[in-house]
């Protein structure tokens, strides 16, 4: 991790056990620097997900609790905070499955966001800013959400989150359940908000390529914690990396399934 | 038959309806919100009527200052009912919570037992009671009057819940309680504000149903006539509140006169069970309906 950038997220050896009884994360740290995309992936239940709560206080809601390690956002440390506290503070969570307000318009649920202007002494502005990245939000403002199609409701999720005027916005697998086509659309818009806004983000990704063409510094996870991490160009040429995230084989090319042997190679930091 | 025996009935049936739809909808507030059944809510409309009472003939007030101060006793309680009973059984069984509103119901009657006596009381008249008639039918000015205050306040809180932001904050809340705080949205806020304006609601209703028919400790039957109307309307809308509120005021009505008074609760209780068989989540309401 480059030390000279000034870090605004400092996630410090935490621990996350749910219920009392499972531990999900066993001390992991991360690091995201002001104005960088820096990607957090990992297979199902590495506790990618569980990172981001814990990072925007609403693990409460899920029985979850912060049991170790603390978490520092800005300079002040997170555990204090009340999860729409820390929206007000600048830290927006864009979550898992979008989690759009399906029976209100387009409008309202931008509306709603704007909550997140509160008690900051910033104006609420007029949505142009979210409907200049995303038109197709504009023309169908005054319909319900639960109405959009998928790709448009991603658009909508972080839409919202653009209107808080966020330093830095968490982003949980904005790739879910799209086309490849409006995967491309939707990251290249995120580059764009991230090099135009100056906003910092954290992105949880299942899909490594399309996180990779974006984020300047890359974490991988795997039970709990942190197993690789260093800067997007030295990641995609390690070969762990490329064989089990990127699905390329030894040679850099796209493999068969056919040819793939199973537990050939482990994964040399489960063992 | 007598048609216009029938409509003056049909009237007298819908303006009673109104009062229902209004504290109908001071009950969908708080569903919405909190998913929380409150069941107390009849009684919290009685003491409504008898802090209105207390305010005008122990205190001395006048009529003008001792409405406002109702409304305004009956936000407090509803903001101290929040905090102190609902908010510690957050993500406790909804049948507990629920347990909780009927024990607080108990102790609002029980509390006004021991303060006004089980005597039934009279409000001061403050209604103008000059007769009204639609066309030929005659309708009683006291419901007429409350009707009329009924429907523009059901009006106002509409066009606060679709229009104002705050409005948007409550859908919000209803529809995903953790996206609504990661918006920014202060959800425990948005709790304590709705069950102020609910109960702000009933205390005001109930100053309107006092000066119809008198109060008294066992007035909280109102709330089940209420809970009818919203289980017909459908849990959590605002619109089933108000069609079931005039459809079961109508019922009782006409069940009261042509049938008796010992039918109109069978009337209505059997119009329930039929709607229920047919949409068993009310007129209005969303699938999910909480199981209780």
């Amino acid at each position: 991790m480059p030390m000279d950038a000034e870090i605004l997220l400092n996630v410090n050896n935490v621990e996350v056990v749910y219920n009392r009884t499972i531990q999900v994360l066993r001390g992991l740290s991360l690091r995201v620097p002001k104005g960088e995309i820096v990607a957090l992936l990992g297979s199902n239940g590495a506790g990618k997900s569980t990172t981001l709560k814990a990072v925007s206080n609403l693990l409460e809601l899920e029985d979850g609790a912060v049991t170790a390690g603390h978490i520092e956002f800005d300079g002040t440390d997170l555990a204090s905070l009340t999860p729409h506290g820390l929206v007000r503070r600048g830290l927006f969570h864009v979550m898992e499955g979008r989690r759009i307000f399906e029976d209100l318009t387009v409008e309202e649920n931008l509306t709603a966001a704007t909550f997140s202007l509160s008690g900051r002494g910033l104006p609420i502005t007029p949505f142009d800013l979210v409907y200049s990245y995303f038109p197709r939000l504009y023309e169908r403002r005054k319909g319900l959400a639960g109405y959009l199609s998928g790709g448009e409701q991603q658009m909508l999720a972080i839409g919202r989150a653009l209107i808080s005027k966020p330093k830095l916005i968490l982003l949980d697998e904005p790739s879910l359940g799209l086309s490849p086509k409006l995967v491309e659309e939707i990251f290249t818009i995120i580059a764009r908000i991230n090099r135009e806004q100056g906003v910092s983000m954290l992105l949880v990704e299942q899909n490594a390529a399309v996180a990779f063409s974006v984020a300047s510094y890359g974490y991988i996870m795997e039970m709990g914690k942190v197993v690789i991490d260093g800067p997007v160009e030295r990641l995609v040429k390690d070969q762990d990396v490329q064989e089990f995230y990127l699905g390329l084989g030894g040679g850099g090319a796209h493999k068969s399934y056919r040819d793939v042997k199973h537990y050939k190679r482990r994964k040399r930091w489960l063992s | 038959m007598d048609w216009l025996y029938v409509t003056e009935v049909a009237l007298a049936g819908l303006g009673a309806g109104a009062l229902y739809a209004l504290t109908g909808v001071a009950f969908v507030l708080i569903y919405k919100a909190t998913r929380v059944v409150n069941l107390a809510i009849g009684e919290i409309l009685m003491l409504g009527g008898y802090v209105f009472f207390g305010l005008v003939a122990g205190a001395g007030l006048s009529i003008w200052a001792a409405i406002p101060l109702t409304i305004l006793a009956g936000a407090a309680l509803g903001a101290v009912v929040e905090r102190a009973l609902i908010r510690p059984m957050l993500g406790e069984s909804p049948i507990s919570v629920f347990m909780v509103t009927i024990g607080l119901g108990s102790i609002l009657a029980g509390v006004v037992e021991l303060g006004w006596g089980a005597d039934p009381l009279r409000l001061p008249e403050f209604i103008p009671n000059t007769p009204i008639f639609l066309g030929e039918a005659y309708l009683a000015p006291k419901v007429a009057y409350g009707a009329l205050v009924a429907a523009l306040l059901i009006a106002g809180a509409v066009i606060a819940l679709r229009f104002s932001r705050g409005g948007v904050a409550l859908r919000a809340t209803a529809r995903d309680q953790g996206a609504a705080y990661s918006m920014g949205i202060d959800v425990g806020r948005v709790f304590s504000l709705s069950w102020m304006a609910a109960c702000a609601t009933a205390a005001g209703a109930g100053v309107i149903v006092g000066a119809i028919g008198g109060i008294s400790p066992t007035m909280g039957i109102f709330g089940l006539s209420v809970l009818v109307v919203v289980i017909v309307g459908g849990l959590d809308s605002v619109a089933g509140a108000l069609v079931g509120g005039l459809l079961i005021g109508l019922v009782e009505a006409l069940a009261g006169s042509f049938l008796g008074g010992e039918y109109k609760l069978l009337a209505t209780f059997s119009l329930l069970i039929l709607i229920l068989m047919v949409r068993p989540y009310g007129i209005f309401g969303t699938h999910e309906i909480e199981r209780l």
